[in-house]
């Protein structure tokens, strides 16, 4: 008999390989509600990073002895494994970092230093995350270049039309986020990279809520950096990945100097080492890069079919749901959305909201989200977040629900 | 004994009452929904501690080595944990505040909103009235 992806995807069994979801907090079972934060992981991830230092630790690329070449060879399956996962051309082109914010750093300061100089201009949009307006305003200041930044609508989309408008000669590179994790927007990152194109400007994608969600096919988007974090999507935290085209990454200098990134040092002059070595100096984070080969592993496993459908159903779900809540308003309301639903309720601070649901065992975000420019964007101080992975379920958006109808009662 | 903490054994008794967190919970809203505890005037950026979570507002009255607080909240859970500290603090020595152990968050159980990762503002503020306790007191010696 035929299998098909609807009857192989078995949440209950998916939410018992993750050991945390049995815990409780505040004396309540957990409600996990924060994956955008940072995602749980399940025992095949645990396992295997134990396993790891149990039984297969040594530096990578140095040793001669066979744990050490074991440890490289783990290490550079992983390497692989992430590839194939977002059909990036060359395994030189994967660069392991320690998370999103560290890919975008790298390219601003690497790229930046070679390419952008006096009277340029970087694009990124209103709803970017602090860690793509920061490092972009910094590299801007030093080089004295322009930071342009593209609107966003009542909605929550940006205004392509004016994005474009603002895309010329002058601006060097744009930068900009593939799902904004504020507002959920999915944006057309397709389009606008074949806009920029058209002008010889590379685009940068800043994928880290893109990836839990949704197969990223690097050449299909034809982006020529993609950068995302392993702890939100079922790996490890501080370990994070950085795509970038062969063309620019050989361009561009090293970011870091050190070990690992070097060909022959003396003391009048150093040769660099060849991609994807050259941007990784030091002793990277081997257990890290294994234990996200295995998320990887275990996201293929769930299959992005899978994880698409049940969580466009959460979504459509708790959207339902919480409009029906008086006073009750979504932030990001964009036709493209990703499993994120940002609220506010009328006369209700988030942060108050925030821990009542905390006494009743639900773990949302409250706040500015790291994106303060955006939260003014709307006038409003913040708001509670919830967002959705593959392993929640409509009883976790009951249990929400009720939880902002308890808080309200007593807060209003 | 210090005053300080006799008011902090006051504030612990009356909590005692409370069976569960719902029931201080409603008793925090309520001190923060009642009181109106400063004066608009101050509510500006000068007097403004920036939280990632809230904000809060503080301002300081000094009369003979004594020293007033008056302060404000847009959350209102933080505003009534605000009620609690000023009710603690203000009106005492200069010198006592700069020193004051507020064991009470603790024992009331509300030690989490008093955790730096909340961000709310609450820790800075306590500094900060620590501090015109402390620059208060120099200034008298």
């Amino acid at each position: 008999m035929e299998v098909t992806a609807q009857q192989a995807f078995d949440i209950e069994k998916i939410r018992k390989d993750f050991p945390l979801l049995e815990q409780e907090m505040n004396g309540k079972p957990i409600i996990f509600l924060d994956s955008a934060a940072s995602s749980q992981k399940p025992a095949q991830v645990i396992d295997r990073l134990n396993d790891y230092y149990r039984t297969g630790h040594a530096n990578v690329h140095r040793g001669v002895y066979q744990l050490s070449q074991e440890a490289t060879t783990a290490f550079e399956e992983a390497r692989e494994l992430v590839r194939q996962f977002i059909n990036a051309p060359s395994e030189k082109e994967v660069i392991f970092v320690r998370g999103c914010t560290e890919g975008i750093n790298l390219v601003a300061s690497s790229y930046g230093r070679k390419f952008i100089n006096q009277g340029d201009a970087v694009l990124i949009t209103a709803m970017e995350h602090h860690s793509n307006i920061v490092p972009w305003q910094m590299i801007c200041e030093e080089r004295g270049a322009e930071l342009r930044v593209a609107p966003v609508n009542d909605a929550g989309e940006i205004d392509l039309d004016a994005l474009y408008e603002l895309l010329d000669e002058r601006v060097k590179i744009v930068s900009l986020v593939h799902v904004s994790n504020a507002l959920g927007t999915v944006n057309p990152v397709k389009a606008i990279i074949d806009r920029a194109h058209e002008l010889n400007i590379p685009v940068l994608v800043d994928g880290a809520q893109a990836i839990p969600h949704t197969q990223v096919d690097v050449q299909a988007l034809d982006a020529d950096f993609y950068t995302f974090s392993g702890h939100k999507m079922f790996g490890p935290t501080g370990i994070g990945v950085l795509y970038g085209k062969e063309e620019w990454l050989e361009q561009m200098p090293p970011y870091h100097g050190g070990g690992e990134m070097i060909k022959t040092v003396t003391f009048e002059k150093t040769t660099y080492n060849e991609l994807p070595h050259k941007f990784e100096a030091g002793t990277p984070d081997i257990s890290g890069v294994i234990g996200l080969g295995e998320a990887v592993k275990y996201m293929q496993s769930v299959g992005y079919d899978n994880i698409s459908r049940h969580e466009h159903e959460l979504l459509v779900y708790a959207t339902e749901q919480l409009e029906q809540i008086e006073g009750l308003r979504i932030i990001g309301t964009a036709k493209e959305k990703a499993s994120v639903v940002s609220f506010i309720v009328d006369g209700v601070h988030p942060y108050d909201l925030g821990a009542i649901l905390d006494k009743l065992g639900i773990a949302v975000r409250t706040g500015h989200h790291c994106t303060q420019p955006l939260m003014a964007r709307y006038e409003i101080p913040g708001t509670v977040r919830a967002s959705f992975a593959f392993y929640n379920n409509k009883a976790d958006i009951d249990a929400l629900v009720a939880g902002i109808n308890r808080a309200v009662l007593m807060l209003k | 004994m210090n005053p300080i903490n006799s008011i902090q054994d006051e504030i612990i008794e009356e909590f005692a009452f409370f069976g569960d967190w719902m029931e201080k919970y409603e008793y925090i809203i309520d001190l923060g929904k009642s009181l109106p505890l400063i004066d608009e005037q101050y509510k500006d950026e000068d007097h403004l501690i920036k939280g990632c979570q809230s904000q809060v507002w503080l301002h300081a009255d000094e009369a003979e080595g004594k020293v007033s607080f008056t302060a404000d909240s847009d959350a209102v859970i933080t505003k009534g944990i605000i009620a609690l500290l000023v009710r603690v603090l203000s009106g005492q020595k200069a010198e006592e505040i700069a020193q004051a152990d507020l064991y009470f968050i603790d024992k009331i159980g509300l030690k989490e909103h008093l955790s730096p990762t909340r961000s709310n503002g609450l820790v800075s503020m306590v500094r900060q009235m620590k501090m015109y306790g402390l620059a208060i007191n120099a200034k008298s010696q």
